[in-house]
């Protein structure tokens, strides 16, 4: 009985064996551990585009909070990317990219909460959100 | 030693900053105060004796090779540096004083590449330049030593006097200040090494005198004197600067050594030859008749008496008017060189000790008698410099710095225990009331009169002697015979004022209470001591006499350092003890035209050879008495030769005068005995007798009078004048310069406010109306906008520092496809 079921399984445990070393899943697997660093940059670069690109098209001064959200997004993604990259080349103290993350999303979530107060301050003295009807910057 | 003697200026000086610069704030006592400036005079006085000591007297004693300084040890110090002037190889080079041979074999022994370099290894070497250094060093030799002494060690003893007699004054700290200051600025001026020190000391003392002489500040009387003496002394001093700028452009230094080095060999000015050196003799002499108070520049000390007698004892009488005798006898060498100028100073001395003396008969001040006292025996140190007998000059500074010190803080001690009475009329019998003052006034009495053996005895014999022995001027028997009349008088005029202080019948009863200022010092004493408002006049305080015994002391056995040499078989004795011989190094002998007289000792350099090979040991010699006339030798009459040629005897001829100059002492003595004591009557005929000379007497010769219309008024008219042309041109010009520039400020100010403003306001808007619609549309006032340039921007930096890469990747991704 043991040696049927050795018999059995044994290819069965080879190819596991075999998978679990150097097969097709593992090597994917892997590979998603290590991606690409450009990927994630090209990324970054997008989300930084289309932040930038609501930030000064868009009218509705809530979604240009959004795009900047977007914009710091993608900042932060560079950090993590960037941090990451280096601890594959070997540089396994390099948190600071993660550590700045971490503050950007801190000082997002604080600079959210101003910004949608002035929003608030706004509307009530302008009946408006629309930021083309706001140009009182000029005086 | 004498690497440490600059500490004793410093000493003084130190005291006089704790004490007044503390002593007001931290309302110091009076036994602190006191202590701390007679502690730092005594460490002073203790130094100097040191110093003096180990100079002259101890076994390493390099007298009288040369003199010392003390930057030749510890420091360096260059007081107004001109440049690299002095080159030395070691710390004592300068002291040792060398010939060629000597530079040749220092040079020998030094490395071959510096053999070429200047190397000063003595005083002649000193390599000149234009360039004026003078270095702030203190210097030691016999003459230093011998002022060091007499100022510490005298000064020390009044110190100990005022701390007795300034008690209870509410100024107590700042007297103590001023004195301290005044001890360090006559310090300075003895022991300086150049002209320039003794310029500053000479300017200290002068301050200091008027300080403390105007010390009683509210007394218009203090106050006027003070300013008197200042004034008087600027004259004074304004000769003695010009003869320091003459020596500094004629040696192109100031140092004593060097300048004197180099004066040695300078050509003689014979009488009515007025060379350059005589130039100089003169501005030096004005300057010392100035602070010695000499003839036409006397006025200011009888007047100098307002301020409090301790002051008096140490400034004018034992130290500062020295200080013109000091100043003769240090440039010795210029003042020898000139026999007109040997002339003046032998003529004003004579002219002075008989003017002065013959005023002191008449004056009723106690301290004003003294006054003209002390004028009248400056008058005899420099009859005595006049003469070409420099160390007696000195040796009667000393013993008069004994017994005038003395007898001023005698006269003090009198006016402290009669309540601040200064009259002689008001006197009389204070004998019973004050013993201790009396017997040590004695001292003094007998020690100015000139009775054997006290001190003022030798050196005015010597004085005596010198003016009729003289080879240095023709009129030595002029100058005998008015400084015999002189003595005379001051005979007369001591005795009577012994007299009327201590003898005869009490004319101070009932007891005076002027409440002078000095008065009011006692009532506002804490301690009030009943006998300062008891009606007899009482001796004073222990801190008081015990100065005063050793003063006498000293009065009574100083003149023995310089005993007569008809006393002792024609020598000098007692080697370097005496002081004829412990000066000798440093006054010049014409005719060998080195210095020291008895010794071919240059001392400022090296000595001759016949010293240094016969090896005379100079401690114990006997040396000979000066022998050699001067080459200007005078033809004129000598007194001393006449009476040599009849006796045949020097000793028998110098007896002669020993002998009338105490016939005239005994005569002054017994006048003065027989108007003031024997019959009292006898003043007031004689006096109604003589009466223009007893007027002219008593009014001074009303000198001050003629100062007062010749040179007080004329300057008062001049300085009206100047003032009425300062009012009405100066002024006036002012003020017309006011007027114009007003005028001239509106018309610009007018222009400006119109063309200028009118000009820039035209430019200004046409500028502003031409670019302010441009950057009114750039500003939209909506954020968007600006993001939007914010981006522009961030996206022409990115093309700027990475454009080339940006191209580069277009070009490649554009590459794939072609």
């Amino acid at each position: 009985m043991p040696l049927l079921l050795l018999k059995f399984f044994t290819p069965a445990l080879g190819f596991l064996f075999q998978e679990a070393t150097s097969g097709r899943f593992t090597t994917a697997w892997q590979k998603a551990q290590h991606p690409d660093l450009s990927k994630f940059l090209t990324i970054g670069a997008l989300l930084f585009i289309i932040g930038v690109a609501g930030v000064l098209t868009r009218r509705n001064i809530i979604v240009i909070f959004m795009s900047i959200e977007l914009i710091l997004n993608a900042a932060n993604l560079n950090f993590i990317a960037m941090s990451r990259y280096l601890q594959d080349t070997g540089n396994v103290n390099a948190v600071a990219g993660q550590i700045f993350a971490v503050f950007v999303i801190v000082v997002a979530a604080a600079e959210a909460a101003i910004g949608l107060g002035i929003v608030i301050a706004l509307y009530r003295n302008k009946e408006t959100i629309w930021v083309d009807e706001i140009d009182i910057l000029k005086w | 030693m004498h690497r440490y003697i600059w500490l004793v200026p410093l000493l003084p000086l130190f005291g006089a900053a704790i004490n007044g610069l503390l002593g007001r704030k931290f309302r110091f006592s009076e036994k602190l105060i006191g202590g701390i400036a007679v502690g730092s005079i005594a460490l002073a006085f203790l130094l100097s004796v040191a110093a003096v000591y180990s100079y002259g007297f101890s076994s390493h004693a390099i007298w009288p090779e040369t003199y010392v300084t003390s930057q030749d040890g510890a420091f360096k110090y260059d007081w107004i540096p001109g440049g690299a002037v002095r080159q030395t190889l070691g710390s004592n080079e300068r002291i040792r004083g060398k010939g060629e041979e000597e530079l040749a074999k220092k040079r020998a022994t030094l490395p071959p590449e510096e053999r070429n370099q200047p190397v000063a290894v003595g005083v002649f070497d000193v390599p000149r330049s234009s360039v004026l250094n003078v270095e702030w060093s203190y210097q030691l030799d016999a003459l230093s030593s011998i002022f060091m002494l007499i100022v510490t060690g005298v000064g020390l003893c009044i110190f100990v006097f005022a701390t007795g007699y300034m008690h209870g004054d509410p100024g107590f700290y700042r007297f103590f200040a001023y004195m301290g200051l005044f001890m360090f600025s006559m310090l300075v001026l003895v022991m300086g090494s150049n002209f320039l020190m003794m310029f500053v000391g000479w300017e200290g003392v002068g301050l200091c005198s008027y300080l403390l002489i105007g010390y009683y500040f509210d007394r218009q009387e203090a106050a006027d004197a003070s300013r008197k003496a200042f004034i008087t002394n600027r004259i004074g001093d304004f000769g003695f600067a010009l003869a320091i700028f003459g020596v500094i452009a004629t040696f192109g230094t100031s140092q004593y050594g060097d300048v004197f080095s180099q004066a040695r060999s300078f050509p003689l000015e014979t009488l009515g030859h007025w060379g350059l050196l005589s130039w100089i003799a003169l501005g030096l002499f004005i300057g010392a008749c100035g602070k010695s108070a000499q003839l036409p520049l006397h006025v200011w000390l009888p007047d100098a008496m307002a301020g409090p007698t301790p002051v008096s004892a140490l400034i004018h009488a034992a130290t500062m008017v020295t200080a013109g005798l000091y100043m003769v006898t240090r440039t010795n060498v210029i003042f020898q060189h000139s026999q007109t100028m040997m002339l003046v100073v032998a003529l004003v001395g004579a002219a002075t000790a008989l003017f002065a003396a013959t005023i002191g008969i008449t004056q009723n001040d106690i301290k004003k008698v003294l006054a003209y006292s002390t004028v009248s025996q400056l008058g005899f140190m420099f009859m005595a410099c006049g003469v070409g007998a420099f160390a007696i000059g000195i040796f009667h500074v000393m013993t008069h710095a004994f017994f005038k010190a003395l007898m001023f803080l005698g006269a003090g001690s009198v006016i402290h225990g009669m309540h601040h009475e200064q009259d002689l009329r008001r006197m009389g019998g204070l004998r019973k009331y004050m013993p201790y003052t009396y017997l040590t006034f004695l001292a003094g009495w007998l020690a100015i009169c000139g009775i054997i053996p006290f001190s003022g005895f030798w050196s005015k014999d010597e004085i005596l002697w010198n003016a009729a022995a003289t080879r240095y001027i023709p009129v030595g028997w002029l100058v005998w015979i008015v400084g015999t009349v002189a003595a005379t008088c001051t005979a007369f005029y001591m005795t009577r004022l012994v007299a009327m202080t201590f003898w005869g019948k009490e004319r101070f009863l009932p007891v005076h209470h002027e409440h002078t200022p000095e008065h009011e010092g006692h009532l506002m004493d804490d301690h009030p001591a009943p006998e300062h408002h008891g009606d007899f006049p009482h001796e004073s305080p222990r801190s008081m006499w015990v100065p005063l015994a050793v003063l006498a002391v000293l009065a009574t056995v100083g003149g023995f350092v310089g005993i007569s040499t008809a006393f002792t078989g024609g020598k000098h004795v007692g080697g370097r003890m005496n002081i004829v011989n412990f000066l000798d190094p440093i006054i010049w002998n014409p005719t060998t035209r080195y210095f020291g007289t008895h010794e071919a000792v240059d001392s400022y350099g090296k000595p001759l050879e016949s010293v240094a090979h016969t090896g005379v040991d100079l401690v114990t010699q006997e040396l000979e008495p000066v022998e050699a006339p001067p080459p200007y030798s005078s033809e004129g009459f000598n007194l001393a030769h006449a009476v040599e040629s009849k006796l045949h005897n020097e000793i028998a001829t110098e007896w002669v005068f020993i002998v009338i100059s105490l016939l005239v002492a005994g005569i002054g003595i017994g006048l003065g005995f027989l108007f003031y004591v024997k019959d009292t009557r006898l003043p007031d005929i004689w006096a109604a007798r003589l009466r223009p000379l007893y007027e002219a007497s008593y009014n001074k010769y009303w000198v001050d009078e003629f100062y007062g219309w010749a040179v007080t008024r004329r300057v008062m008219d001049a300085a009206r004048a100047v003032y009425a042309l300062d009012a009405k041109v100066v002024d006036g010009a002012v003020n017309g310069m006011a007027w114009i520039t007003r005028l001239s400020s509106r018309i610009t100010g007018a222009v400006d406010q119109y063309f200028v403003d009118g000009l820039v306001n035209a430019i200004a808007a046409f500028i502003m109306r031409l670019m302010s619609p441009l950057l009114r549309a750039a500003q939209t006032g909506f954020a968007q906008n600006y993001a939007l340039v914010m981006v522009l921007g961030l996206v022409a930096a990115v093309a700027m520092f990475f454009g080339a890469d940006i191209l580069k990747m277009v070009r490649n991704i554009f590459a794939i496809f072609v």
